[in-house]
């Protein structure tokens, strides 16, 4: 090993301190209003909590948990999630194979990929969508935060991409043998495709269970509302908490709507902070491969 | 005939297709039809079809409307800015983890860097109103220990339009350095060791073989940007503003859900939506065609 010169010292001690300062700001707002959530309401009143929960107690997860509507909406959103993921995946899969193949091999290719393509480059906007969401008698069903969503053009152009990086010669002689298109996906190219998969699973999930706009606008009764909806009414109009905490003087000393709503964000963005870590090592590869072209 | 042959040879292949094509015919082309409201006196109880045609009124109604040069303005001035943020700040950080040797801090570093992208603008609404309070949130804390009077970041507007610019950079930066991350890799060792051999120090050689390396990608990166120039954030907008800082925040997209949701004119709504479509339409195929000319770019 040769000596580090001095100027690359220098160097490398500025590299790390930014690059550590760069992932602390990341997540210390998540620490501080995690903080709050484990507060007493005086504490989070006078602003002094930093990162270390001050007169710590769960008095806020209990109103929240005890409130129904933390769960009816809860359990929206994982309907969501599952209906929506299992629907997502299954075209989006479907849809990339035959968009994979070679021109000569499938002519109409280009035509259908340009079909899905020009759905990227206009849309009809959304007073429009609205109402044919409206036509189709979705609103107010679950359906509606599944179906006009369900084909994901971007996340259909990165597994065709993926499935073209594949050697030809693995769908050949699977066809040889006898088998039909839909065997050859599912028992030739699934199984070598973990990693976009894995990737566009990911997004999908974290795209259902993040949205929040289409549950505003196509359910009409608010107990139907998706969690991410719900969280958003409640940080829009901060009044729904304080009824909850007014009646008994021993919560309102631990909760206040300032740390039942820190209380909120937090369990909300629990799931996928659960989830994230063990899934980042495949989208990072997903995404690469995905994008990498001859 | 093409279309024959193929239907019979490759009927499976279209039969796999036909789930997303009822969709994407229903849910994105058939409202395509519905822009014809932008049009029209449209009355829901008429349909898309029988309501009254107005000409090209609409549009000269949403044009002179006294907000809409504000929100014009607000648009471009904060898409722009993000654009640019989005951009730099990446290509940066993506430099300086090229650096790093230590593979458990380069791995720790990305892992909490791209955390905030998966967080919705909901969450992150919930979170920045908290943290940026001027009576109780912490960063006004840290700002009065340095003697700096309580900033209302989301209620001031000479503020808002930072904090919205700021806070996009802040959420997406993480994620956004994984393509120039990957182009990094996919420079060929052999060029660094050459370099090394001629003598070139570290500086040098950023300078001359690791920023050309990904120089491709900027302009590809830089290119596809131009479509979004009048995309300033529907979500982080609308879950941050207030009546207050519609002045500096209010942009095309919140105005549509304003006119057309909360006050339920249709057609100016539709309008207005119309407008931002077309000009995106064309500037998103400006942004491919060049793409394609300057990085040879495809997207499938």
């Amino acid at each position: 090993m040769y000596k580090l010169s001095w100027s690359r010292k220098t160097f490398l001690i500025f590299n790390y301190t930014f690059l550590i300062a760069m992932s602390v700001l990341c997540i210390l707002p998540l620490l501080n209003v995690l903080a709050v959530s484990f507060s007493s309401a005086g504490a989070a009143l006078s602003g002094s909590v930093k990162f270390i929960p001050i007169d710590f107690n769960l008095k806020s997860y209990e109103i929240v948990i005890q409130q129904g509507k933390f769960f009816t909406a809860f359990g929206v959103s994982v309907e969501r999630l599952i209906l929506g993921t299992l629907v997502n995946m299954i075209i989006c899969v479907l849809t990339a194979y035959p968009l994979s193949k070679e021109n000569h091999r499938f002519p109409l290719r280009t035509a259908y990929a340009w079909l899905f393509v020009f759905t990227i480059l206009f849309s009809g906007g959304l007073i429009p969508t609205y109402l044919v969401v409206k036509q189709t008698h979705l609103l107010g069903t679950i359906w509606s935060l599944v179906l006009p969503g369900a084909v994901n053009v971007f996340n259909v152009i990165l597994m065709l991409n993926f499935f073209r990086g594949l050697p030809k010669e693995l769908e050949e002689s699977a066809l040889m043998d006898g088998a039909n298109h839909l065997v050859t996906l599912v028992k030739i190219y699934l199984p070598i495709s973990l990693p976009s998969l894995a990737t566009v699973t990911l997004f999908t999930m974290v795209g259902h269970w993040n949205s929040w706009f289409d549950g505003l606008l196509y359910m009409r009764n608010p107990n139907d509302y998706p969690l991410a909806t719900y969280l958003q009414a409640i940080t829009i109009d901060a009044a729904t908490l304080k009824n909850l905490t007014m009646n008994d003087p021993e919560t309102a000393r631990f909760v206040s709507d300032r740390t039942g709503r820190a209380a909120q964000i937090f369990m909300t963005a629990l799931p996928i902070l659960l989830v994230y870590p063990f899934l980042q090592k495949y989208f990072v590869k997903g995404l690469v491969l995905g994008s990498v072209k001859e | 005939m093409r279309l024959m042959k193929s239907l019979k040879r490759d009927y499976l292949l279209h039969v796999m297709l036909l789930p997303a094509l009822v969709l994407v015919l229903v849910y994105s082309y058939y409202p395509m039809f519905g822009i014809i409201i932008a049009f029209e006196k449209f009355s829901a109880f008429k349909g898309f079809f029988h309501s009254p045609w107005v000409g090209f009124d609409n549009f000269k109604y949403v044009f002179q409307m006294p907000e809409f040069p504000l929100v014009m303005r607000n648009t471009l001035i904060i898409a722009i800015f993000k654009i640019i943020g989005n951009l730099a700040v990446p290509i940066i950080v993506a430099l300086m983890l090229n650096e790093v040797s230590k593979s458990f801090i380069k791995r720790g570093v990305q892992t909490l860097v791209y955390l905030p992208h998966f967080l919705s603008w909901v969450i992150l609404a919930g979170i920045l109103k908290d943290i940026l309070s001027p009576s109780d949130g912490i960063v006004n804390h840290v700002l009065g220990y340095l003697g700096v009077q309580p900033i209302f970041f989301l209620g001031d507007n000479h503020w808002f339009r930072f904090t919205l610019i700021v806070s996009d950079v802040w959420k997406e930066f993480g994620f956004n350095t994984i393509v120039y991350l990957a182009a990094l890799t996919s420079i060929s060792p052999s060029l660094y060791e050459a370099a090394i051999v001629d003598g070139a120090s570290r500086w040098k050689q950023t300078l001359h073989i690791t920023l050309p390396g990904i120089v491709p990608i900027m302009i590809l990166l830089g290119t596809l940007s131009l479509g979004n120039v009048l995309n300033a954030g529907f979500d982080q907008v609308f879950n941050l503003y207030n009546p207050i800082t519609y002045d500096s925040g209010d942009i095309l997209d919140t105005l549509v859900y304003r006119i057309g949701i909360v006050s339920a004119q249709y057609s100016v709504s539709t309008a207005i939506g119309l407008f931002k479509s077309a000009v995106s339409f064309l500037l998103i195929s400006v942004s491919y065609w060049l793409a394609y000319r300057l990085a040879n770019y495809r997207i499938f």
